[in-house]
Parts: C-alpha cells; sequence; structure tokens
C-alpha cells in the first residue's frame, strides 16, 4: 500500500514512477485519488490538452509520436496518454499503442502511459477525465490524448480536451458519410493521412466540402492537412495548425468556456456518482421487493424507478432531521 | 463488461534481435483473456527501453520471451535496471528457448520464473494471479 504523503512529495519532485503510480491510484480507486488531489492542491502548470481521434488502422499512434517528437523539439515537456479498448467479455485488454512510438523511448521529456477504456463505450475511459487533472500537476506543456480507433459517435473526446484533431485517410466512404452527425463535427483540425495513397485528394476535397457547409457556426477556419505519419510528412503544418487554434481560442475566450464545460461535467458525473452510490446503498437495506416491485404494485421501470426515488428523498430528509 | 478497482498490468516484451514474436503474442492474447491489462511493446527492445515502458506504465509483472539464446545476458540486464530503479517489486518472468541448466542462475538473479517450451498458457495465467503483488 502506498503512502499517500510520500507518493505526493515524489511526485512533486518530478518522480516518473511516483507520477506512473500516481496515475494507477486515480485510475483504480477514485476515492483514494480524491485524497491525493487535495494533497496536491492547485496544478502549476497549464498545459494545452490535445485529442486525437479517428478510426482504427487511420495512423493515430504514429501520427501522435511524430507530434509528440516535434512539440519536443522545440522544448516543450510533452505527456501521451493512449486509451484502447477493453474486452466486453473478460475485461482485459491489448494495449499497443506504445509499439509505434519507439522514436520516443530514452527521450527525458515525454511521459507515455496506456489506459484501458475499463468498459466505457465513448472512445475514453471513465477514469480520463482524472488521469488529465493528474497530468496537469506533472509539469507538461503539452498533452497529448489519443482515442480508441473509433466509428462514427465516440465523441467524448470534445469533452476532455482543448483542441480535437481527427484523423481520416482515403477510402472509407464517400461525402455522405463525411455529412452524418458525430465525429465528424468535433475536428478543431482535420487531418487525411496516409495522403500518398490513391483517393487522398478526393477525401480532403469531400471534408472541406462538408465544412463549407457550416460555414458562420466558426469564425475560425477548420483546416483539412494532409500527412503521411511514417515519414513525418505534414507533421509540421498540423504543428503550425494547432498553434493557430489555440492562439484563436484563447484570445476568443472559447478556451475558458471549454474548460468551464469540462469542469461542469466533471462535477456532475461526481454528483451523479455520489448519489447513485447512496441510493443503492439505500435501496439494498431496503425489502428486496420493492426492487421486485411487488410493494409498490408497479411493473413499468420507469415508474418504479420514479417512486423508488421519491420514497428514497423522502427517508434521506427525514433521517436528516432526524441527525439534526 | 464494466470494470472496478485494481487490474493487474504485464508488460510483455521482447527483448534483443530475434524476430519471432508470436510466443508472446499468445501469451498476451492469454493474459487479456484472463481479464489482464497487457501492454505490448513489439521486437527488438533493448532493457534499458523495457524498463522505462514498466516504470511508466506502472506495471505489476514484465514478461520477457527470448529466442535468440542471449536470455543469461538480457535478463540479468532488465533485472539491474529495475534495481536501479529501485523497482525490485516488479514480478520479473521468462519465457523461450530457455536450456535447463540456464534456469537456476536466471532465478538467482531475480527472475521469479522459466516458462519454457510446451507451458500451457493457463499455467502463466495462474502463476501471475498468484504472485502478482496487490498494489
Amino acid at each position: 500500500m502506498l503512502c499517500l504523503d510520500n507518493l505526493r512529495e515524489r511526485f512533486l519532485q518530478g518522480n516518473m514512477r511516483a507520477l506512473a503510480q500516481s496515475i494507477s491510484l486515480v485510475e483504480d480507486n477514485p476515492e483514494l485519488g480524491a485524497k491525493l488531489f487535495s494533497l496536491l492542491g492547485q496544478p502549476q502548470g497549464n498545459p494545452r490538452i490535445i485529442g486525437v481521434t479517428g478510426p482504427p488502422g487511420a495512423g493515430k499512434s504514429t501520427l501522435t509520436a511524430k507530434l509528440a517528437l516535434a512539440l519536443l523539439a522545440r522544448g516543450e515537456r510533452v505527456a501521451l496518454l493512449l486509451i484502447d479498448p477493453s474486452s466486453p467479455f473478460s475485461g482485459g485488454a491489448i494495449l499497443g499503442d506504445r509499439i509505434r512510438m519507439h522514436e520516443l523511448s530514452g527521450l527525458s521529456d515525454v511521459y507515455i502511459r496506456s489506459l484501458s477504456t475499463r468498459g466505457s463505450l465513448g472512445g475514453l475511459s471513465a477514469a480520463t477525465a482524472r488521469v488529465l487533472r493528474l497530468l496537469q500537476h506533472g509539469n507538461f506543456s503539452t498533452i497529448i490524448l489519443e482515442t480508441v480507433g473509433t466509428g462514427q459517435a465516440e465523441t467524448d473526446v470534445v469533452m476532455a480536451v482543448d483542441a480535437v484533431v481527427v484523423v481520416a485517410v482515403p477510402g472509407l466512404g464517400d461525402d455522405i458519410q463525411a455529412m452524418k452527425a458525430g465525429i465528424m463535427e468535433i475536428a478543431d483540425v482535420f487531418v487525411v493521412n496516409k495522403a500518398d495513397r490513391d483517393g487522398a485528394d478526393r477525401t480532403k476535397l469531400q471534408i472541406e466540402a462538408m465544412l463549407g457547409m457550416q460555414e458562420g457556426r466558426r469564425v475560425h477556419p477548420i483546416q483539412v492537412l494532409p500527412t503521411i505519419a511514417t515519414t513525418g510528412y505534414g507533421v509540421a503544418e498540423l504543428t503550425q495548425a494547432l498553434d493557430d487554434h489555440f492562439a484563436y481560442v484563447e484570445q476568443s475566450g472559447e478556451l475558458a468556456r471549454r474548460r468551464e464545460k469540462r469542469w461542469h461535467k466533471e462535477f456532475s458525473a461526481y454528483v451523479a456518482n455520489i448519489l447513485l452510490g447512496d441510493f443503492f446503498s439505500w435501496a439494498n437495506r431496503q425489502d428486496i421487493g420493492i426492487m421486485a416491485n411487488a410493494e409498490w404494485g408497479e411493473i413499468e421501470v420507469y415508474g418504479l424507478a420514479k417512486k423508488a426515488t421519491a420514497q428514497y428523498f423522502t427517508e434521506r430528509m427525514k433521517r436528516h432531521v432526524e441527525e439534526d | 463488461m464494466m470494470t472496478e478497482g485494481m487490474q493487474i498490468r504485464v508488460l510483455v516484451a521482447k527483448p534483443g534481435l530475434d524476430g519471432h514474436d508470436r510466443g508472446a503474442k499468445v501469451i498476451a492474447r492469454a493474459l487479456r483473456d484472463a481479464g489482464m491489462e497487457v501492454i505490448y511493446t513489439g521486437l527488438r527492445q533493448t532493457p534499458e527501453q523495457i524498463v522505462e515502458a514498466a516504470l511508466q506504465e506502472d506495471v505489476d509483472v514484465i514478461g520477457l520471451s527470448c529466442l535468440s539464446g542471449a536470455h543469461n545476458h538480457l535478463f540479468a540486464q532488465v533485472i539491474e535496471l529495475l534495481k536501479k530503479h529501485h523497482a525490485e517489486d516488479i514480478l520479473v518472468v521468462g519465457g523461450g528457448v530457455i536450456p535447463e541448466e540456464d534456469i537456476p542462475l536466471l532465478k538467482a538473479q531475480g527472475v521469479k520464473e522459466i516458462f519454457t517450451p510446451g507451458t500451457g498458457t493457463l499455467a502463466v495465467v495462474e502463476y501471475i494471479k498468484k504472485h502478482a503483488l496487490p498494489r
């Protein structure tokens, strides 16, 4: 068992293993994680958080490594958080994004961590927000979050980061695919990776045409950049596009609004968790009949849930009065 | 399946220059199917790269696979580096084409168990479940 004070001290000294152990702590155990957060206080740094998302095999990990190298080359300290899916059957996972990142090994200013989704379906894990918050204490200038390989609807990343890079590749569909809601809407920068392949120009045009239809929604134009992650082609332009994005959102106040939204989302998730936990600890103490609807004379599940919740609140209030 | 609390994290690594990772992949898959989180770092890793990944990923176990014959040298280096980083609490196991007569030496160096060809994947899973330290 780890001693939290000792962990905090080693963490703040910049000990890499302490950072790694702290991530495990907030991932495995939100309660102890909360204690660590209160020991750490306010984060000293103010890192930019970039999300990289896109379909499986699009080249997210390779591109992420190249982007990190470009940031390191200009003197940044970079943390990479790499999410891969867990098994719906065993709960286990193969975390294999690091395999594309050998160029980053041995460098002192980069930290790489792989996380399993642990059953979450939005492209991240339930603990990702906490881990990102912890990394903000780690003296990094940029954090890059790579999602699982996404389909159309895994858009949790947009609420977790300051800038979203959507990595598209040629050959995955026509202009109607590009118009669909979901992942195609969340990009701050588009990348068409594997740009040396047939159809890359067409993919770029289709995305640009789709973006043209939503003109007016955004003042800042969204760029569509061709890249070849394996060679590094286009990575300088991507770095520049991200700098442009941050300059714009900082100046326009949008960055502050995004971060406020993120704070609210995290806060309400905690409230929901605390309430749910308390409800079920109450419900489990009741005659199991209420859960099986015998006493309630209700079969319809929404009605039952409403009644159980009303009953819970009534008794909770009573308990409060008695405790006072 | 939603998972809560601690899960065993294992780094499956191929030190040195042999290019055969089928065995490592079979083991990685078996550990995944036993509910563990497996970080696979690919072929031709130096002991330095392996220990760096193990520390960054906060793994409970390192599984080293070596078919080149250089296991005595490479496994020992991994153990040395872990000691240097005060991380000797990480369980190290090895597998591959390893002669019987080398096993006592490897164990004396600090490799906790050696799995030679023919070992069932279940034996590896059971060993790790039993010996991985709770965080």
